[in-house]
C-alpha cells in the first residue's frame, strides 16, 4: 500500500498529538491536584477524584487574617511598584528610542546587562542594607527594591515598543509647540497602549509571584503578601489542611493566570512575549 | 519566571546609533549642552531608583563581603579580606552547594527546560489545533503560577503519599520517598515543569520565522525528520539557542522559592543550592559576612554569563 502525502501528514499529526498529550498529561497532574483538593472534603496530597464536591475550604479561608489581608498587601506592594516601574521606564525609554545621543548605547547595554543580573544574590546585601538606612520591615522600601529590580528589563521592553511608533506623528505636533512631554503623553503612550499594557502586567506578575523580596524585607506579619503568608499553611496551625492550602492557591494564583490570559488574548496568542524576547 | 527576562532586541542594538558627529569644538554651544541635559532629564528618575536600590547594594555587596559582619552580638565588624572566600573554598558544605547547583542548572536548564522546549515547539508545529492549544495551555499555566504555588504543587506531588508515588504504584512499579532519597532530582523536575514554557515559547517564535520553502525543499530531497531537524532547523535557530540557554542558565542559577518550599535545602543539605546556602549562612548562622561572601561569587557567575550573553547578542545579530 503506497502511502500518499496527505496520508504520510495524518500520520506525522497523530505521532506529534500523541507526544504532545503525553508531556501535557505529566505536566497537568499537580495542576489537578489544587483544583480536585479544593473541592474534596476529605483533601489529601494525592490525586484522586473527590468523594463528594464541597466549597468549606474556601469558606475557611476566605477571612480577612488568612486572605484578604496578604492579598491587600500584596495589591499595595505590587500594584504600587508596577506603577512606579511604568512610570520611569515610560520616562527613561522616551528619549531613548526619540533622539540620539552618544549616551544612548553604552546605557542600553548597562541597562541590558542589569536584566540578568540574578537578583536573588543581592537579597543579603540588600538586607543588610535596609537594616543601616531603617528600610527594613517598610512597605515604601520593598516597593521601591522591587521596582528597581523589575526596572531594567521594563525599560528595555518599553523602548522596544516605543520604536515602533512613528516619529513623524509627533513632529507634526512638536511644530504646533507641543512640548516632548506632551507628546509622549498624547500621543506615544496613546499609540503604544498594547505595549504598556505588557509591561504593566508583565511586571505586576513577576512581583505577584515573588516570594524572596518580601520573605527578606518584610519582618511583621500584617505586612506579608500572599507569596509569604502561604507558608504559615505549614508549620504553625499544626496539621497542615491540604484543602485549605489548596484554595488559597487559587484564589491567589488567580488574578496573574486571567491577567497573562487577558493580555495574550488582546495580543494575538500566547507568543506575545515569546516574540519580545526570541532570539 | 520567572522569570524577568530580557529581550531579545539585537537589532536596535546595532541600529543604536554611533556616537553622533561631534559638534564643532571651537563652539561649545551652552544651548547644545542644555539641551542634552533636558532631554535627558526624564532618565533621571529610573538612574536614581537604578543607582540606590540595585547598583548600591551590588557595592555594599562587595565591601561587606570582605568584613566580618554579623547579624548580633558584635558591635562593629572589622576588615578580614579574603578570609571569607578562603573559608568559602575550605568548608565542605560550600562545596557541596557549588556541585549542586552545577547539577541543578545542568539536569533542570541546560537538559530539562531546553530540550523538553525545543521538543514541545517542534511538535506543535505539526500537532492539530486542539491538542496544541490544550498542550501549550497547561505549560503556560505551570510558568504563569507564583513560585510559591508552583513549589506546594510539586511538594504534593513528590512527598511519599503524593501523586507521583500513586501512578508508579499503578504502573506496578516501585515508589520511594522522593523528596528523602533523591531530594535535587525532585527539585529540578520541579524546575523543568515550571520554566519549560519559557523555552518553548522562544523556540515556537523562532521556527516560525524559518521559511517554508528551506524545510519543503530538504523535504523533496529526502531529508529525513532527524536530518532536517540537525542539518537546518537547529543551525537556523542557533541564536535563539544561545540566547535560550543563557536566560534559562541565569534564571536557574537565582532559583530560591521553589527549592525553600520543597526541601528547605534539605535533607542534610541534599537539595541545598548557593541561594539556599547564602541564606542559611546569613540568617541562621547569623554570618552576614560570609554569607555575603557566598552571594558575590554568586553574582559573579551571573555577570559572566551576562557579559557571554551580551557578547552572543551582539556578534550573532
Amino acid at each position: 500500500m503506497a502511502t500518499s502525502p496527505a496520508s504520510r501528514r495524518d500520520r506525522r499529526r497523530t505521532a506529534a498529538d500523541a507526544g504532545l498529550l503525553v508531556v501535557a498529561a505529566a505536566f497537568v497532574l499537580p495542576l489537578a491536584w489544587v483544583v480536585l483538593s479544593a473541592l474534596d472534603p476529605h483533601a489529601s496530597l494525592r490525586v484522586k477524584v473527590p468523594d463528594g464536591v464541597t466549597l468549606e475550604h474556601f469558606d475557611a479561608i476566605l477571612t480577612p487574617e488568612i486572605t484578604f489581608t496578604p492579598l491587600l498587601n500584596s495589591l499595595i506592594l505590587c500594584g504600587g511598584a508596577t506603577l512606579l516601574t511604568v512610570v520611569c521606564a515610560a520616562l527613561a525609554a522616551y528619549p531613548l528610542s526619540r533622539f540620539r545621543s552618544r549616551l544612548n548605547r553604552p546605557f542600553l547595554l548597562t541597562v541590558l546587562f542589569a536584566t540578568s543580573l540574578p537578583i536573588t544574590a543581592i537579597m543579603v546585601p540588600v538586607y543588610a542594607l535596609f537594616v543601616r538606612v531603617n528600610l527594613i520591615d517598610t512597605m515604601q522600601g520593598t516597593v521601591f527594591f522591587f521596582a528597581a529590580s523589575q526596572l531594567p528589563f521594563a525599560i528595555w521592553l518599553m523602548k522596544n515598543f516605543m520604536d515602533g511608533v512613528p516619529k513623524e506623528l509627533e513632529e507634526a505636533a512638536w511644530t504646533d509647540g507641543a512640548s516632548s512631554f506632551q507628546s509622549l503623553l498624547r500621543i506615544v503612550l496613546p499609540l503604544m497602549g498594547p505595549g504598556v499594557a505588557v509591561v504593566t502586567v508583565f511586571s505586576f506578575v513577576m512581583m505577584w509571584g515573588n516570594f524572596f523580596v518580601p520573605f527578606m524585607l518584610l519582618l511583621t506579619p500584617d505586612q506579608m503578601p500572599a507569596s509569604v503568608s502561604i507558608n504559615d499553611f505549614f508549620g504553625n496551625r499544626g496539621m497542615v489542611a491540604y484543602g485549605q492550602l489548596a484554595a488559597f492557591s487559587i484564589v491567589y494564583s488567580t488574578p496573574v493566570v486571567l491577567l497573562y490570559v487577558l493580555i495574550s488574548r488582546r495580543l494575538g496568542g500566547g507568543f506575545a512575549l515569546g516574540g519580545a524576547v526570541k532570539g | 519566571m520567572t522569570a524577568a527576562t530580557p529581550p531579545h532586541t539585537g537589532p536596535e542594538l546595532r541600529k543604536a546609533p554611533s556616537a553622533p558627529p561631534a559638534a564643532p569644538p571651537s563652539r561649545p554651544a551652552t544651548g547644545t549642552v542644555r539641551r542634552s541635559l533636558l532631554r535627558a532629564l526624564p532618565v533621571s528618575p529610573a538612574v536614581v531608583l537604578l543607582l540606590l536600590f540595585l547598583a548600591g547594594p551590588i557595592a555594599y555587596c562587595v565591601v561587606i563581603a570582605f568584613t566580618d559582619l554579623q547579624l548580633t552580638g558584635q558591635a562593629e565588624e572589622s576588615f578580614v579580606g579574603l578570609e571569607n572566600f578562603r573559608r568559602a573554598f575550605r568548608d565542605e558544605a560550600f562545596l557541596n552547594a557549588v556541585w549542586l547547583t552545577l547539577v541543578f542548572t545542568v539536569l533542570s536548564s541546560l537538559i530539562g527546560q531546553n530540550t523538553l522546549g525545543l521538543a514541545l515547539a517542534a511538535l506543535m508545529r505539526r500537532a492539530s489545533k486542539p491538542v496544541r492549544t490544550l498542550t501549550g495551555g497547561i505549560v503556560v499555566t505551570a510558568w504563569v503560577l507564583p513560585e510559591v504555588v508552583a513549589g506546594f504543587l510539586l511538594y504534593a506531588f513528590f512527598r511519599r503519599e503524593g501523586t507521583l508515588n500513586a501512578v508508579l504504584d499503578w504502573l506496578h512499579l516501585p515508589s520511594q520517598n522522593w523528596l528523602f532519597t533523591l531530594p535535587i532530582l525532585a527539585v529540578s523536575f520541579a524546575n523543568v515543569w515550571r520554566g519549560t514554557a519559557f523555552s518553548m515559547l522562544v523556540y515556537s517564535a523562532a521556527l516560525n520565522e524559518i521559511p517554508k520553502e528551506i524545510t519543503e525543499a530538504a523535504e523533496v530531497d529526502g531529508a529525513s525528520g532527524w536530518r532536517r531537524m540537525w542539518h537546518i532547523t537547529l543551525p537556523m535557530i542557533r541564536r535563539s539557542i544561545g540566547t535560550n540557554l543563557m536566560l534559562n542558565t541565569l534564571q536557574t542559577l537565582s532559583v530560591f522559592g521553589l527549592i525553600w518550599v520543597m526541601t528547605r535545602g534539605g535533607p542534610s543539605g541534599k537539595s541545598q543550592t548557593l541561594p539556599l546556602f547564602m541564606y542559611e549562612q546569613a540568617f541562621q548562622n547569623s554570618l552576614i559576612g560570609y554569607g555575603t561572601a557566598v552571594a558575590l561569587l554568586l553574582l559573579l557567575i551571573g555577570s559572566l554569563f551576562s557579559v557571554v550573553y551580551l557578547r552572543l547578542l551582539r556578534t550573532e545579530v
